[in-house]
């Protein structure tokens, strides 16, 4: 039987009067791999910011019933943000000293860290493959090294739920299909239930098991089989609808 | 050299010297320290900023006659919170926020000096501080600051770094982003107000920004940048303060120019590293 693990019930956010989102009702259940899609500007990253209370919005949330931050704090949420927008390449942090920084969720006051944190740290880098790079600075790394180190902090607190805004951003085709490969890996594995954001269908088809699609507003979301079976959705994607369902 | 010797022994015999080196060691240790995360945090004129305030405050503290010190500390804190709720709800950007909270510091400062006259003289020694002048209690209450800040930078150093690193991710991790950010400018507010009987208005920013930016050239951690900016300002305090004795400088303005000197060097060095 699936639970209920997110609820969201008339969803609306405005910038400045511009509305980025309109009305959006959805549930996720515990364990769904869900993919996040759309065209750039329809709110991809509006919603997820709003799901992590970043910015103002109308309408509720509720993360089994509960706010986002009495969830947060007995449940944990994993966040890996859009590419690279915040981090400043002068940055002066090592790459573990920024993953074992994602345990100071779960730290009660004084927050200091003791054997166990590292250790979850390491086994965090030992899963995304970057234990080489612990010593090294984060601004220093590549692309795809600093998005594997941002995802081990991610999983450092063994998060139930994974929200991934647009990982593959920038990477290349190998680095891309290792990251998807351990997101499944920690769906199926670990029953993580992750929401990924990506502006690419193609990638969402392959490797989740749900789709969302946002224009501002609700377009579509269900199985990829409701998905591919839809006349509805033939009208809208076109021959899109063929490239997702058919996997290629 | 056994000359330039003899004159620290001397020097060091003096109280105001050995007060201007616990009260400037003190001042660029707590300075030092605030002065990483502001920096990162890309808040780093705020000490110019805050130091202007502090004029107009102590023109204030003469017009009435009071002490310099009891008028600033919560006017200078206040305007310390002004810049960042200007900067959170005003949609001012924190460089904009401190100029406008700055030029109005100013712009009170020197009507109050032309309005009242008379206090001319000591109202413009502010601007150049000296060191060599502080009274026990600016030691104390020097020394009691900086200790303050030490606690609360080792207490929620964890949540210090996760804001400077990824303000976004710390509101996600449940980290109270709001209280720390407001606790970190009123401490820069205290640093400041004690800081400009050291180096002045017109250079205390100063105190705040080179051992930051000079650690951040060559560190490649945070722990070890934090600890090297301590080093750099304590030793730039030490350095200046004797050298300005003996070569019967300015202190204030020498401590900046050591500092500036490792500036250079730590700048040199990250690039020999890097070649």
């Amino acid at each position: 039987m699936s639970v209920n693990l997110l609820e969201i019930n008339n969803l609306s956010v405005a910038y400045q009067g511009v509305e980025a989102l309109r009305k959006i009702s959805l549930n996720i259940d515990r364990g769904d791999y869900v993919g996040l899609a759309g065209a750039n500007g329809s709110g991809k990253t509006t919603m997820v910011k709003a799901l992590l209370g970043l910015v103002p919005f109308a309408g509720t949330i509720t993360y089994q019933s509960r706010s986002l931050r009495e969830f947060v704090a007995s449940e944990h949420i994993g966040y890996l943000p859009q590419k690279m927008s915040f981090l400043d390449q002068r940055f002066p942090a090592t790459a573990k000293e920024v993953v074992v920084s994602g345990v100071y969720c779960c730290k009660k006051f004084p927050k200091f860290l003791n054997r166990n944190d590292h250790e979850a740290a390491e086994q965090a880098m030992e899963l995304l493959g970057v234990v080489d790079l612990a010593d090294r600075m984060i601004g220093r790394l590549s692309g795809g090294q600093q998005q594997r180190v941002l995802l081990a902090r991610a999983l450092v607190h063994k998060p139930q739920f994974l929200i991934l805004d647009e990982p593959t951003e920038g990477l290349d085709p190998q680095s891309r299909t290792t990251l998807y490969q351990t997101v499944e890996r920690l769906n199926k594995e670990n029953g993580v239930t992750i929401l990924l954001v990506s502006h690419d269908i193609g990638a969402i088809g392959k490797y989740t098991s749900k789709m969302i699609y946002l224009d501002r507003e609700l377009v579509f979301y269900g199985t990829f089989e409701e998905f591919c079976n839809s006349s509805e959705m033939t009208n809208y994607f076109g021959a899109g609808q063929h490239f997702v369902c058919h996997r290629h | 050299m056994a000359e330039i010797i003899a004159q620290i022994q001397e020097a060091s015999q003096y109280a105001f010297v050995q007060r201007a080196i616990i009260a400037g060691c003190f001042m660029a240790l707590g300075c030092s320290f605030l002065g990483v995360f502001l920096v990162l945090r890309k808040f780093s004129l705020i000490g110019d900023g805050l130091a202007h305030v502090s004029f107009a405050t102590v023109a204030i503290a003469l017009l009435l006659n009071a002490q310099p010190i009891v008028v600033s500390i919560p006017l200078v804190a206040l305007a310390s919170l002004a810049i960042l709720h200007l900067n959170q709800r005003a949609r001012i950007h924190g460089d904009a926020a401190i100029g406008l909270v700055s030029s109005f510091g100013i712009a009170v400062g020197v009507i109050i000096a032309s309005t009242a006259g008379g206090f001319n003289v000591d109202l413009f020694s502010y601007l150049f501080g000296n060191i060599l002048s502080v009274s026990s209690l600016e030691v104390w209450l020097t020394v009691g600051i900086t200790l303050l800040v030490v606690a609360i930078t080792t207490v929620f150093y964890h949540d210090l770094f996760s804001i400077a690193f990824d303000e976004d991710y710390a509101q996600v991790m449940g980290i109270k982003v709001n209280a720390i950010n407001h606790v970190l400018v009123v401490l820069a507010s205290l640093i400041v107000v004690l800081g400009i009987k050291i180096v002045g208005t017109m250079l205390v920013s100063s105190l705040i920004i080179l051992p930051a930016i000079s650690a951040l050239q060559i560190m490649r951690s945070f722990k070890a940048t934090i600890a090297l900016a301590g080093l750099f300002a304590v030793v730039s305090v030490i350095v200046g303060i004797y050298l300005s004795y003996v070569l019967n400088y300015p202190s204030g303005a020498t401590i900046v120019l050591v500092n500036f000197g490792f500036f250079m060097g730590s700048f040199l060095l990250d690039r020999m590293i890097r070649f």
